[in-house]
């Protein structure tokens, strides 16, 4: 089954899309919130070490991965926009970049608040913790250079290229964890042996990962109609001031 | 092609010499930046030689920022950029030969003078030679990735500033194995490993920077 996206190249079908899916993806985000939280912070068991302070890792985990995947979307947005000259493809790397950061920044915090009663302290310099800073300066110097541009098309253009020359930190932050020795424990969900945590926490966790995709699409839709809605002022204001 | 992009280097090093200012200043900054650190942190020799090597890198890095903005910026605002894309040599050519004259006019003269400074920071015989090792081989790397931050923000009235923010955080792989490696060296252990990822960096930069860059500089042009 192919989808044939360079239809939605057109801005009033993605938008008519993109309002028929908005009201499922958004109750899914809030059932799927609920759901995760309550499993996460009432029903998941303490961990015999960790105590209480393993919940932050429903909120911690699925937004490292949602930092990460949304890159990684950017990325391929940014290829399709400067490949086939896809208008909504630019558009939803734009739209997507400060959703991107804000997981970035929730992982990072989160992580530190819990790295403080765990490891002691708030920040290491280790691998997967810097590759993740990174990442978050990486989102904002798109965002800037974005902003910097007058002309919408061109600035598209140059933050594509930014994004896919930033997109080489993705597999280094993906591995890190294996590539040197770290405080960072390593992957234990996506591994070849299959999950090595309990399924009394991988579910929730599983859960969470899933509300925060739901949440991200909710809000990057809102996001990329809003885009469009601009673009539409702007040409609108444009031929106004012609006549 | 060739003699294209040799006369390229030739004139991009001809304006450099000539106009001189550019390349004893860098050399000027990278000096007065280094020697802050031993007025702001005190002048016990145990300490410098604990941050010597960082001070060194992080002093290279922000020269090198330095002249960065100026890579493309002045054929672009004389028009001669315009010449050089339409002219015979490809255009990732023409990013290679700026990338070359930069990296010789920036970056080999710190890299020249780094000893003498590292020996005022108390650094061992071992680490100024593995020091030496670190830049010849992770230097190019800079030079390259900056030439995409340049190319983007050619023509940008505030692009100086973003200049660093989106190219810093591209040069902390660098760092990171730069003073890796001096330290290892300087702790009498192998530093095979960190030398060959700097080395890697730099060769996977040559491959990507050049076509990402001309590909801003076409964009900046049209």
């Amino acid at each position: 089954m192919a989808i044939d996206f360079h239809k939605y190249a057109n801005p009033t079908r993605f938008l008519r899309l993109a309002s028929a899916v908005f009201p499922w993806v958004t109750g899914a985000a809030v059932l799927l919130l609920v759901t995760g939280l309550y499993m996460g912070l009432f029903v998941a068991p303490e961990d015999y070490q960790q105590g209480e302070t393993v919940r932050i890792m429903f909120v911690h985990v699925p937004a490292a991965w949602m930092g990460m995947s949304v890159y990684t979307m950017m990325a391929v947005s940014a290829a399709a926009g400067l490949i086939w000259k896809h208008p909504v493809a630019d558009l939803s790397a734009k739209a997507a970049a400060p959703i991107g950061a804000c997981f970035t920044l929730l992982a990072l915090v989160t992580g530190a608040l819990w790295g403080q009663p765990m490891w002691g302290t708030y920040w290491v310099w280790d691998a997967r913790l810097t590759s993740m800073l990174i990442l978050l300066f990486l989102y904002l110097g798109y965002m800037a250079l974005w902003g910097s541009f007058d002309d919408h098309s061109k600035a598209a253009r140059a933050a594509a290229i930014l994004v896919l020359v930033g997109a080489i930190n993705i597999p280094v932050i993906k591995f890190s964890v294996d590539w040197w020795n770290t405080l960072h424990q390593p992957a234990s969900v996506a591994t070849l042996d299959g999950p090595k945590i309990h399924g009394s926490i991988l579910t929730p966790l599983l859960v969470m990962g899933a509300a925060y995709m739901m949440l991200f699409l909710s809000v990057f839709i809102i996001r990329v109609k809003a885009e469009i809605m601009d673009r539409r002022l702007q040409i609108m204001k444009i031929s106004q001031l012609q006549e | 092609m060739m003699a294209g992009f040799l006369g390229l280097v030739r004139r991009e090093l001809l304006l450099a010499f000539r106009q001189g200012s550019a390349l004893t200043l860098t050399l000027a900054f990278f000096v007065i930046a280094v020697t802050l650190f031993p007025l702001g942190v005190g002048p016990e020799l145990n300490i410098l030689q604990r941050i010597g090597p960082g001070v060194l890198w992080v002093g290279a890095l922000l020269s090198c920022l330095l002249t960065l903005d100026r890579m493309f910026q002045a054929d672009f605002e004389d028009g001669s950029l315009d010449l050089l894309m339409i002219g015979r040599v490809p255009v990732e050519l023409v990013v290679l030969a700026k990338v070359v004259s930069h990296w010789l006019t920036s970056i080999l003269p710190l890299i020249l003078i780094t000893p003498l400074l590292a020996v005022s920071l108390n650094m061992p015989f071992d680490g100024i030679v593995a020091m030496e090792f670190a830049l010849l081989l992770g230097s190019p790397a800079l030079s390259l990735i900056g030439s995409v931050g340049a190319g983007l923000t050619v023509g940008l009235r505030r692009g100086g500033v973003l200049l660093s923010l989106m190219v810093l955080p591209l040069y902390i792989p660098v760092l990171i194995f730069g003073v890796a490696a001096v330290e290892a060296a300087i702790a009498v252990l192998p530093m095979a490993s960190h030398l060959s990822l700097l080395a890697a960096m730099s060769l996977g930069a040559l491959v990507v920077c050049p076509v990402a860059a001309a590909a801003a500089l076409r964009l900046a042009v049209d």
